[in-house]
């Protein structure tokens, strides 16, 4: 039995089970790095002997019946932006390339809690701005796929880890589409959660407003299950939000009849490659099929969602991110002159040229004079986007379209454009504005044999209609994950 | 010279006592060895996020409605962009665009009259750490042990035009604030911390002068002198034909004399926005209405009741009112030994002798009302004579024993044996024939001189009434 | 281009922002930031007349902590990252002349 081809939830029963020891799951886990990540760079730290120790300890706590949940021994990957204690927590920059945080994050602390076994962090875009993994100071994370192609941002690294099978599942932060359209460029399933749904205590913040933490897994039924694990009310986050329900595994449904699904019909104009359409309104076709009733309608403002997006996440992300500047930790430059220039060379040293880019953009949108043109216009902007969503919502339990407008680009492609590269949200960072549930599933397989990703879009805490979307649409596809993993064997 | 009329107004940070800091649990607990009042969240570790401390709001509440403002009901907080290694986020957590309180007054006396001077707003913040200057590796060390302590910064409209009116605008504001128990108000341990916005102009102009904001004034003594030297130095620029800059400057009371804290790296652009992280403060009307009702008597109404109900002169009230603590101590020792004037006596004597060789002030004072109340009633009902009396207060001062005890224990009672008395007034006479005889001779301080001896012989415990008697009787 | 960035502009922000940029940078900023700026404006096609900024999606209001201390020292867990520090504070250059 091959135990990385196996799902997360097949691999934490076969634990229970005793067929399967955690031990020889992260055994299996750290072999599968040791044989593919030279190729793919998903992970910027491997924990080697400390998930070794862990993996004896939970296997003790799982034999003594203390943890019996659906996750217990199953090793995950972290995106490196989020907190953990005693475990390098870089961002994928220079400026925190030493950091070792005093505590970890509060969703990492629920995995942990439901028996997880952290094997490494992965990589990611610098502080999640960028959309290839590109930014990256540390290394270039490959598609799986096709290592000429990237594998999305920002949480490209956890998206790769898991499309390689280097690990069952993994943890990924979406700003802006940043675990949704990884995981459609690498064939894999990701949800970014209503906002407030999981802590966002312990992730290192670029849009406070907009950053949530999701799951990113081989499956929905993963998804839903590692979603159930994460969520939680944090008294630490004054932005959590108390929801009614934080059941997610009881919409793995087989069944759509009734459900009603909104296509927006911008999403499907210009600047959409034909096979990524044919494939997303091919996945409506089959939920048609199974009983759902599918329409075409006009979604309003789709085309100001990027620049107010780019405004507000720039804008936060400038004052976010001011905390690194030599004093407290990171990276401080070697010569300086004074206290204004160490922050000036430590931070110009310490951040890439996208982190800076945004940080002047930020810090200039801000600034006296340009608050009201730029910063309140695209709060305003975002509260008629937020309204036009309630009204979709009014008609559709689901909105339909593509995750993103093509499959994986080249390795070196976008950074050359970034504004191209920022086009690349327009059908993710509407939702994050909105504080939406969104999904990307895999629907496809373009000529050129990389995944093409679906997105479902639901209302606020409506994560259960796409994920009983998600699941009966997965249900029903042709198209086979175990493809890619066999161009490792 | 032209005439010159002076308008100031008043930026006022006060640190509120409150356990915790505004956006964790940690302490702000005064003092402590560096950054051990620390966690994620104060010091601005990656990650890490702020949660209100409803005190705050409470406090912040119960300020401005004790200063006449409208409350706020629907607040925000918003960040204050700059870098500086006090402020380890690089930005504060303040509020601008929806402050909690505004356009409240406070009235003040002085000696040119009564007034009415404006509030702008309150509003509600962090504070910064502390730096300390380390001369041996020409390097600064940063302490965030008070980084996150709430603040609330009360700026006043430019109503005042004196020292003398800023002092009793602040005077007042300090006993509202102690009266509610939101701050201990002191300007030496930067509990309240007061920068000056002071402009000049012609008398009859129409507009206001360019104003500076001056800061470091650690007494008001420092306020005063600083108000003047700021008077005088903007008047001489003017009379030479210069103008003044807006800029902020910093006093140093030592030298007497203030210097500008610009430099080029301040862009003065705070950048300000909407604090992402936390959600809006709703203030109803019933919260507003339970602040309200937990509202202390302030102290004007204190010492009209002082004067009224138990009979004290206005200047013992006044007195007795000027500090919280000493009312509080008043009240309830008098509810203990019902003996108003004795209690105030006490109070203002021995009590104010007592702090001011001590240098201490009187929310320092750790003697309970029991313990006070015991020993006024100790020499109301004859156990103990004044002198032992002062003796024994000084003790329930410094370490608040049990007087009863204490005086049991150490044998004080006062001696009332008119036959063991005459004993000794009969020795004290016999070996001081120059007194007596000075006595004979009009000299009335030969008594006092015998008294004191017929005391010292019996160890102080002499009922002196008695002494004199005896005295008077054998002379 | 529509936004012309000047030298000062990018001067000052680099000021508020603290970040140095090399002259090529500065060149490229200047660049990038209005080309950013002129795509931006097309929020200007929008009417927003009265329209309330929206900076948290859901109206959730009044969150709040009791005041009880319940942190405890972890003066070395704070520290243990710094890249200067003496006597359990952090070592910064000099603030005052
Ligand atoms: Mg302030
Ligand atoms: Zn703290």
């Amino acid at each position: 039995m091959n135990i990385m081809s196996l799902t997360a939830v097949e691999l934490g029963k076969k634990i229970k089970q005793k067929e399967i020891s955690v031990e020889e799951a992260v055994i299996a886990a750290l072999d599968s790095i040791e044989a593919k990540d030279e190729a793919v760079g998903s992970f910027v730290t491997v924990c080697r002997d400390k998930a070794m120790e862990d993996a004896r300890e939970i296997q003790g706590k799982i034999d003594r019946g203390e943890l019996d949940g659906p996750l217990a021994g199953v090793p995950v990957a972290i995106k490196d932006n989020m907190c953990t204690e005693g475990i390098l927590t870089t961002c994928s920059s220079k400026i925190l390339s030493n950091f070792n945080p005093a505590y970890t994050a509060e969703a990492v602390l629920n995995l942990q809690k439901a028996g997880a076994v952290i094997i490494g962090k992965t990589n990611m875009d610098e502080f999640a701005m960028g959309s290839t993994t590109e930014t990256s100071a540390i290394k270039i994370t490959k598609n799986p796929w096709n290592q000429e192609h990237v594998p999305g941002g920002s949480s490209g690294g956890s998206c790769a880890a898991v499309a390689a099978e280097e690990c069952h599942y993994a943890l990924g932060s979406d700003t802006g589409g940043s675990i949704r359209q990884p995981s459609s460029f690498c064939g894999v399933t990701g949800i970014k959660p209503t906002y407030g749904t999981v802590s966002r205590y312990g992730l290192i913040a670029y849009g406070s407003s907009l950053d949530q933490i999701g799951p990113v897994a081989k499956d929905v039924t993963d998804c839903a299950t590692i979603l159930e694990a994460i969520s939680s009310y944090d008294a630490k986050d004054s932005t959590s939000v108390k929801r009614e329900n934080y059941d997610f595994t009881s919409a793995l449904v087989d069944d759509v009849k009734g459900l009603k699904i909104g296509i927006p019909k911008a999403y499907f104009e210009d600047g959409l490659d034909s096979e990524v359409k044919a494939a997303v309104l091919n996945a409506a076709k089959v939920l048609e099929k199974k009983g759902a009733i599918v329409e075409e309608f006009d979604l309003g403002l789709v085309n100001f969602a990027i620049p107010a997006y780019y405004v507000i996440a720039s804008a936060e992300a400038s004052s976010n991110l001011a905390r690194f500047d030599g004093v407290k930790y990171g990276y401080r430059t070697s010569e300086y002159e004074g206290l204004h220039n160490m922050y000036k060379k430590s931070r110009s040293e310490g951040f890439g040229p996208e982190v800076k880019r945004r940080i002047m953009l930020g810090s200039f949108v801000l600034s006296s004079g340009y608050y009201d043109a730029y910063y309140l216009k695209a709060l305003k902007t975002k509260a008629l986007i937020k309204k036009e969503f309630d009204k979709a919502f009014e008609k559709y339990d689901v909105i339909l379209g593509p995750a993103a407008p093509t499959t994986a680009p080249k390795l070196g492609e976008s950074l050359k454009d970034p504004i191209k590269m920022y086009l690349g949200d327009i059908y993710t960072v509407s939702v994050n504005l909105a504080g939406l549930p969104g999904i990307s599933l895999p629907c496809g397989v373009s000529s050129q044999g990389l995944p093409i990703g679906l997105q479902l879009i639901g209302d606020c805490f409506k994560e259960n209609n796409i994920i009983r979307a998600a699941y009966s649409f997965e249900k029903s596809m042709t198209y086979n994950r175990c493809d890619m993993a066999k161009q490792f064997d | 010279m032209k005439q010159y009329e002076t308008v100031i107004g008043l930026e006022v940070h006060v640190e509120l006592a409150t356990k915790t800091k505004i956006f964790c649990s940690c302490s702000t607990a005064f003092g402590g060895a560096p950054n051990t009042h620390t966690c994620p969240v104060c010091t601005g570790m990656p990650g890490s996020l702020p949660v209100l401390n409803k005190q705050v709001v409470e406090y912040a509440m119960a300020v401005g409605l004790a200063t006449n403002c409208t409350i706020t009901q629907y607040n925000k907080f918003d960040r204050k962009n700059y870098f500086y290694p006090d402020n380890p986020q690089n930005y504060q957590i303040s509020q601008l665009y929806l402050p909690i309180c505004r356009n409240g007054r406070v009235e003040i006396e002085t000696e040119a009259g009564k007034k009415s001077i404006g509030i702008h707003e309150i509003h509600m913040e962090e504070d910064a750490g502390k730096l300390i200057h380390d001369e041996w590796e020409n390097c600064s060390l940063v302490d965030y042990n008070r980084s996150g302590v709430p603040l609330i910064e009360i700026v006043s409209e430019p109503d005042m035009c004196s020292a003398d009116e800023v002092i009793a605008y602040l005077e007042k504001l300090r006993l509202i604030i102690q009266y509610l128990g939101a701050s201990d108000c002191k300007l030496q341990e930067g509990s309240m911390r007061v920068d000056v916005n002071l402009s000049v102009m012609e008398v009859g102009a129409k507009e206001f002068g360019t104003r500076t904001e001056m800061k470091n004034l650690n007494s008001f003594k420092a306020i005063a002198r600083a108000i003047e030297n700021e008077r005088q130095r903007q008047i001489e620029l003017l009379e030479e034909g210069k103008s003044v800059t807006q800029e902020t400057r910093r006093w140093d009371d030592n030298k007497a004399y203030s210097y500008a804290m610009r430099s080029k790296e301040d862009a003065q652009d705070y950048r300000y926005f909407p604090e992402p992280d936390l959600v809006p403060v709703v203030i109803d009307d019933e919260w507003l209405a339970a602040v309200k009702s937990k509202e202390p008597e302030f102290r004007d109404a204190k010492k009209n009741r002082y004067i009224n109900d138990y009979n004290l002169p206005e200047y013992d009230a006044d007195i007795i009112t000027l500090y919280k603590k000493l009312a509080d101590i008043f009240e309830k020792t008098t509810d203990i030994c019902k003996l108003p004037k004795k209690v105030s006596n006490w109070l203002i004597g021995e009590t104010m002798k007592l702090l001011k060789e001590k240098a201490m002030e009187p929310d320092e004072i750790t003697f309970s009302p029991e313990n006070f109340a015991k020993v006024i009633l100790l020499v109301e009902n004859g156990t103990i004579n004044g002198v032992i009396a002062k003796d024994v207060f000084k003790i329930v001062f410094e370490e608040n024993i049990d007087p009863d005890k204490y005086v049991e224990k150490k044998g004080l009672k006062m001696n009332n044996d008119e036959v063991g008395l005459k004993k000794i007034v009969e020795e004290v006479i016999a070996a001081n024939p120059q007194s007596v005889e000075d006595y004979h001779n009009g000299k009335d301080k030969a008594i006092g001189f015998l008294v004191g001896q017929t005391m010292k012989a019996a160890k102080g415990k002499a009922n002196p009434g008695i002494v004199n008697k005896i005295l008077k009787e054998l002379l | 281009m529509a936004n012309i960035i000047s030298d000062e502009t990018i001067e000052y922000v680099g000021i508020l922002a603290k970040l140095e940029l090399s002259d090529s940078e500065k060149e490229q900023a200047k660049k990038d930031m209005g080309n950013m700026l002129d795509y931006i404006d097309k929020l200007n096609e929008l009417d927003t007349t009265g329209v309330e900024p929206m900076s948290q999606v859901f109206p959730v209001n009044n969150v709040f902590r009791e005041d009880v201390v319940t942190n405890t020292d972890m003066r070395d867990a704070i520290i243990k990252n710094a890249p200067a520090k003496k006597n359990g504070s952090f070592m910064v250059p000099k603030t005052v002349e």
